[in-house]
């Protein structure tokens, strides 16, 4: 399902140097449209390439105005279906609804700690450069206690 | 100050000692263990991606579990269970040094924030302090991982500081040193948001680009080309950049052919090891039991262990029936969930569905678009399997890569699997991680991981040795740019030449280059047209093919800076295509059957063929060396 934008909702992250969708979709696919001259929609986005969307809803989870969402590709999936997300600090919530009709929704935890906050740096002493060559240290410190009994030797 | 626009890019030189290439799980391990080694030096560092770190590689969607983790186990159980898997021919070294290291990956994920499931009672209790995990099989554990990618991310940026990170900025190619023409000295790019080229000197480099994807047709063709099982951003920049510059390759015969929910490509991991579900043929037949007799012809068996076998013995199996017409093949999850369900409570059972939701959405959110689309509630209907496209990667269930220095520590390593650095290719100053690195596999995102955090030791040990060295490039700036920009130059000479933008006999379209290559593979390098079967007669007729269309490579257009991107993923996917080929070619036996057949070979035959098989690329001269290595156990049985 490659995404789609709604000219209702997309305001073009306020005319910033780089939006939103632009900046994290992992395959260049998102552009913003500042004249109109593409898509008759001046400051709005869509996406350029449709068929090489890998729908990871990258884009649509990160946009601020909830502008982008998803139908399914055309040339396999029937009509009427849709997944949506809503992204928050820690944890996501989606709404599933079937081409009948039926809904389903979900939440689950994304993360634990606040965001930002992932700093491998914390806590951890420098390593000694003397171990550059020793293959069963790393930073961590942490290596498996392996049965060295299982070596052939 | 002269105007830097389309066809006339401003240049931007840079000299670092260290330059990581890719933003994936091995280049984020890198970044995040290289700083504790480097404290009081002065050591230059870049990483460039061609994409946002947060959402890069095959992670960018999420992940639902992590698929190493060895926790109870020991690794050389690890290391049974990959040779296993992968046939009887792997590096066992690296596979080993994978294997005792990993869990101080998990670990860390952990501590950043990543969810991990636990089991009742433990929940809380992180994994150091023996909080157990959910697992879905011996070596998976269960995550809440929508923003797995996002955490690690987070961490490596956090590591280096975003000064020394380059998004946005896609590698071409790799550039020998002037004085030393077996080393690389540099690497050139360019950003794919402004008229800039990048032209890069390190010391050393590594390069961690994932694997590749859209080499082969698709099932789909249309829209849905996108869903592509393997992220279809991964173009094979890691095998072709490496190839080209002299690396020596190993195991480029290898593929993935996942069976996975049709057309969404949705997981089946969970669905057979944590719902213990069923597949079975249109009959209601259990395929695996009625087939197990042909894992006795032509020594298919040869490297299972009772039920225990490669990947790619399910999938001949599962294929059996599907060349008999005996589809289609269904996985039956609503008597799973019936059965989970006899003991459960409502509410568990919400859960639990929840659960298998998640499978979905953490990972592979474009099948439930099928399953919403097509009705398909799990519990109450089954779903079609179906093996996808291949894929070369050499990280997940696969082997493909590159031939790297090992450990130096494991008793017996042959001479030949350990020279120098850990994970350095034959190529002095290149590296390489995750899918990067073959004969390998099984890795996955905590493996992949962890290799680029050896890599990282050992550059920082590679810049220090060879403080002295100043890096010059074989060729000068200019040419390159020239070389890099080329698509555009052919663009902005012909384009008037015809009222049709994209039908001109002077250039091809990046995309068309693409359904050419596409086209070839499938019908002859075995891809889906053929059931996955090809011979030496059909790679000849590929050779050819692909020869000109290497040629017509250099006829590729580009209107704008998105299409010169997609111009050079193609060019990559080419060099990785035609490795491919050759490597099969090479191979005179079926080491894979579910993943590609030889039928002029149809045996496997581990008295002429338990070996490596390497490769290299000359591409002054476009001649390629194939040879065979030998195997080692290292591990008992
Ligand atoms: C569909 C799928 C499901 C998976 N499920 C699981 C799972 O459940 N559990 C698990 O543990 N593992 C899983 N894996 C495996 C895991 O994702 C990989 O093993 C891991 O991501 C490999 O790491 P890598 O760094 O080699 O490649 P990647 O993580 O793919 O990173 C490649 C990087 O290179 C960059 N890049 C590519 N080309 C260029 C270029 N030319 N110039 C600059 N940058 C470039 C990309 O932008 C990206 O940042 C799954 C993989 C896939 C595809
Ligand atoms: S992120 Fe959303 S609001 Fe911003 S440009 Fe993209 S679609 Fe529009
Ligand atoms: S869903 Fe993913 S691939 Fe598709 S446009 Fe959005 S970010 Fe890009």
């Amino acid at each position: 399902m490659p995404t789609f934008v709604r000219t209702d909702k997309c305001d073009g992250c306020k005319g910033q140097d780089k939006t939103a969708c632009m900046y994290i979709c992992p395959h260049d696919l998102m552009k913003l449209d500042k004249d109109g001259s593409e898509t008759g929609h001046a400051m709005k986005a869509w996406n350029q390439e449709p068929e090489q969307c890998w729908e990871c809803y990258s884009c649509v989870k990160i946009c601020p105005q909830n502008a982008i969402e998803c139908r399914h590709y055309a040339d396999v999936v029937p009509l009427g279906g849709s997944v949506q997300p809503l992204r928050g600090t820690d944890s996501i919530m989606w709404t599933i609804k079937f081409r009948n009709g039926n809904m389903k929704r979900f939440k689950f935890p994304i993360r634990t700690t606040p965001e930002g906050s992932a700093d491998p740096k914390a806590g951890k002493s420098d390593m000694d450069r003397a171990n550059l060559d020793n293959p069963e240290i790393l930073f961590t410190d942490d290596l498996h206690s392996c049965d060295k009994s299982q070596l052939v030797g | 100050m002269a105007e830097y626009k389309f066809g006339n890019p401003e240049i931007v030189e840079e000299e670092v000692d260290i330059l990581i290439i890719g933003g994936g799980m091995a280049a984020c391990g890198t970044a995040v263990e290289i700083p504790r080694w480097t404290q009081g030096l002065d050591l230059k560092i870049k990483l460039v991606d061609k994409a946002a770190l947060a959402r890069s590689g095959a992670v960018a969607q999420g992940l639902s579990a992590i698929n190493t983790y060895i926790g109870e186990n020991d690794p050389a159980d690890y290391v049974r269970m990959v040779r296993t898997d992968l046939m009887g021919i792997i590096r066992e070294d690296l596979v080993y040094d994978v294997g005792r290291h990993v869990d101080s990956s998990v670990h860390l994920f952990e501590e950043w924030g990543l969810p991990v499931w636990k089991q009742p009672g433990d929940e809380g209790k992180k994994l150091p302090e023996g909080g157990k995990p959910v697992r879905s099989g011996k070596w998976q554990i269960m995550i809440n991982g929508e923003s797995y990618k996002w955490i690690v991310a987070e961490a490596a940026q956090n590591a280096l500081g975003v000064d020394r990170i380059d998004e946005r900025v896609f590698v071409v190619k790799l550039v020998k040193d002037k004085n030393d023409p077996d080393r690389v000295a540099g690497a050139v790019g360019f950003s794919v948001r402004e008229d800039k080229v990048f032209v890069y000197k390190f010391k050393c480099c590594l390069v961690a680009c994932g694997g590749a994807v859209n080499v082969f047709r698709p099932r789909s063709v249309g829209e849905g080309t996108g869903r592509a099982w393997y992220p279809v951003w991964n173009a094979g920049s890691t095998y072709s950049m490496a190839l080209e510059a002299g690396a020596e390759g190993t195991m480029l015969e290898n593929r993935f052919v996942p069976a996975r929910f049709k057309d969404g490509y949705g997981p089946v991991g969970a669905w057979f090891l944590l719902f213990k579900a069923k597949a079975m043929n249109a009959f209601g037949e259990d395929y695996q039991v009625k087939n197990a007799h042909l894992l006795e012809k032509h020594n298919y068996g040869n490297h299972a262990k009772g039920h225990v076998m490669g990947t790619c013995l399910r999938n001949h199996l599962m294929m059996e029936e599907m060349r008999n017409g005996m589809g289609p093949i269904l996985m039956d999850t609503p008597t799973a969930m019936a059965k989970l369900a006899e003991n459960m409570t409502p509410k568990e059972i919400k859960h639990l569905e929840a659960e298998a939701w998640e499978d979905f959405l953490d990972m592979t959110i474009g099948q439930c678009g099928v399953w919403a689309g097509e009705n398909i509630e799990p519990d109450k209907e089954m779903s079609e399997l179906m093996p996808t496209e291949p894929y070369l990667l050499g990280s997940h269930a696969g082997c493909a890569g590159l031939w790297v220095s090992g450990p130096t520590d494991i008793p017996g390593t042959p001479k030949e699997w350990s020279w120098g650095y850990r994970g350095m290719t034959t190529v002095p100053g290149l590296f390489t991680a995750g899918d990067g690195v073959g004969a390998s596999g099984h890795k996955f995102s905590s493996g992949a991981f962890t290799e680029g955090r050896f890599c990282a030791k050992s550059m920082v040990k590679y810049a220090l040795d060879n403080k002295d060295f100043k890096p010059e490039l074989s060729k000068s700036v200019q040419e390159l740019v020239d070389e890099i920009y080329a698509p555009v130059k052919t663009y902005l000479e012909h384009k008037d030449y015809t009222t049709a933008i994209d039908v001109n006999p002077h250039y091809i379209t990046p995309k068309m280059l693409q359904f050419r290559l596409q086209k070839i593979m499938d019908e002859y390098v075995a891809g889906v047209a053929t059931w996955y079967q090809t011979n030496a007669k059909m790679m000849d007729v590929a050779e050819k093919k692909l020869t000109m269309l290497k040629e017509d490579s250099l006829k590729m257009r580009a209107k704008d800076l998105h299409e010169l991107l997609r111009a050079w993923e193609n060019y990559h996917r080419i060099l990785t295509a035609e490795a491919h080929m050759r490597h099969i070619r090479f191979r005179e036996e079926t080491r894979y059957p579910g993943y590609y057949y030889r039928t002029d070979f149809l045996d496997l035959d581990d008295d002429n063929w338990r070996v490596f098989v390497n490769s290299k690329y000359n591409v002054e001269t476009n001649e390629w060396t194939l040879r065979k290595v030998p195997y080692k156990q290292l591990i008992k049985s």
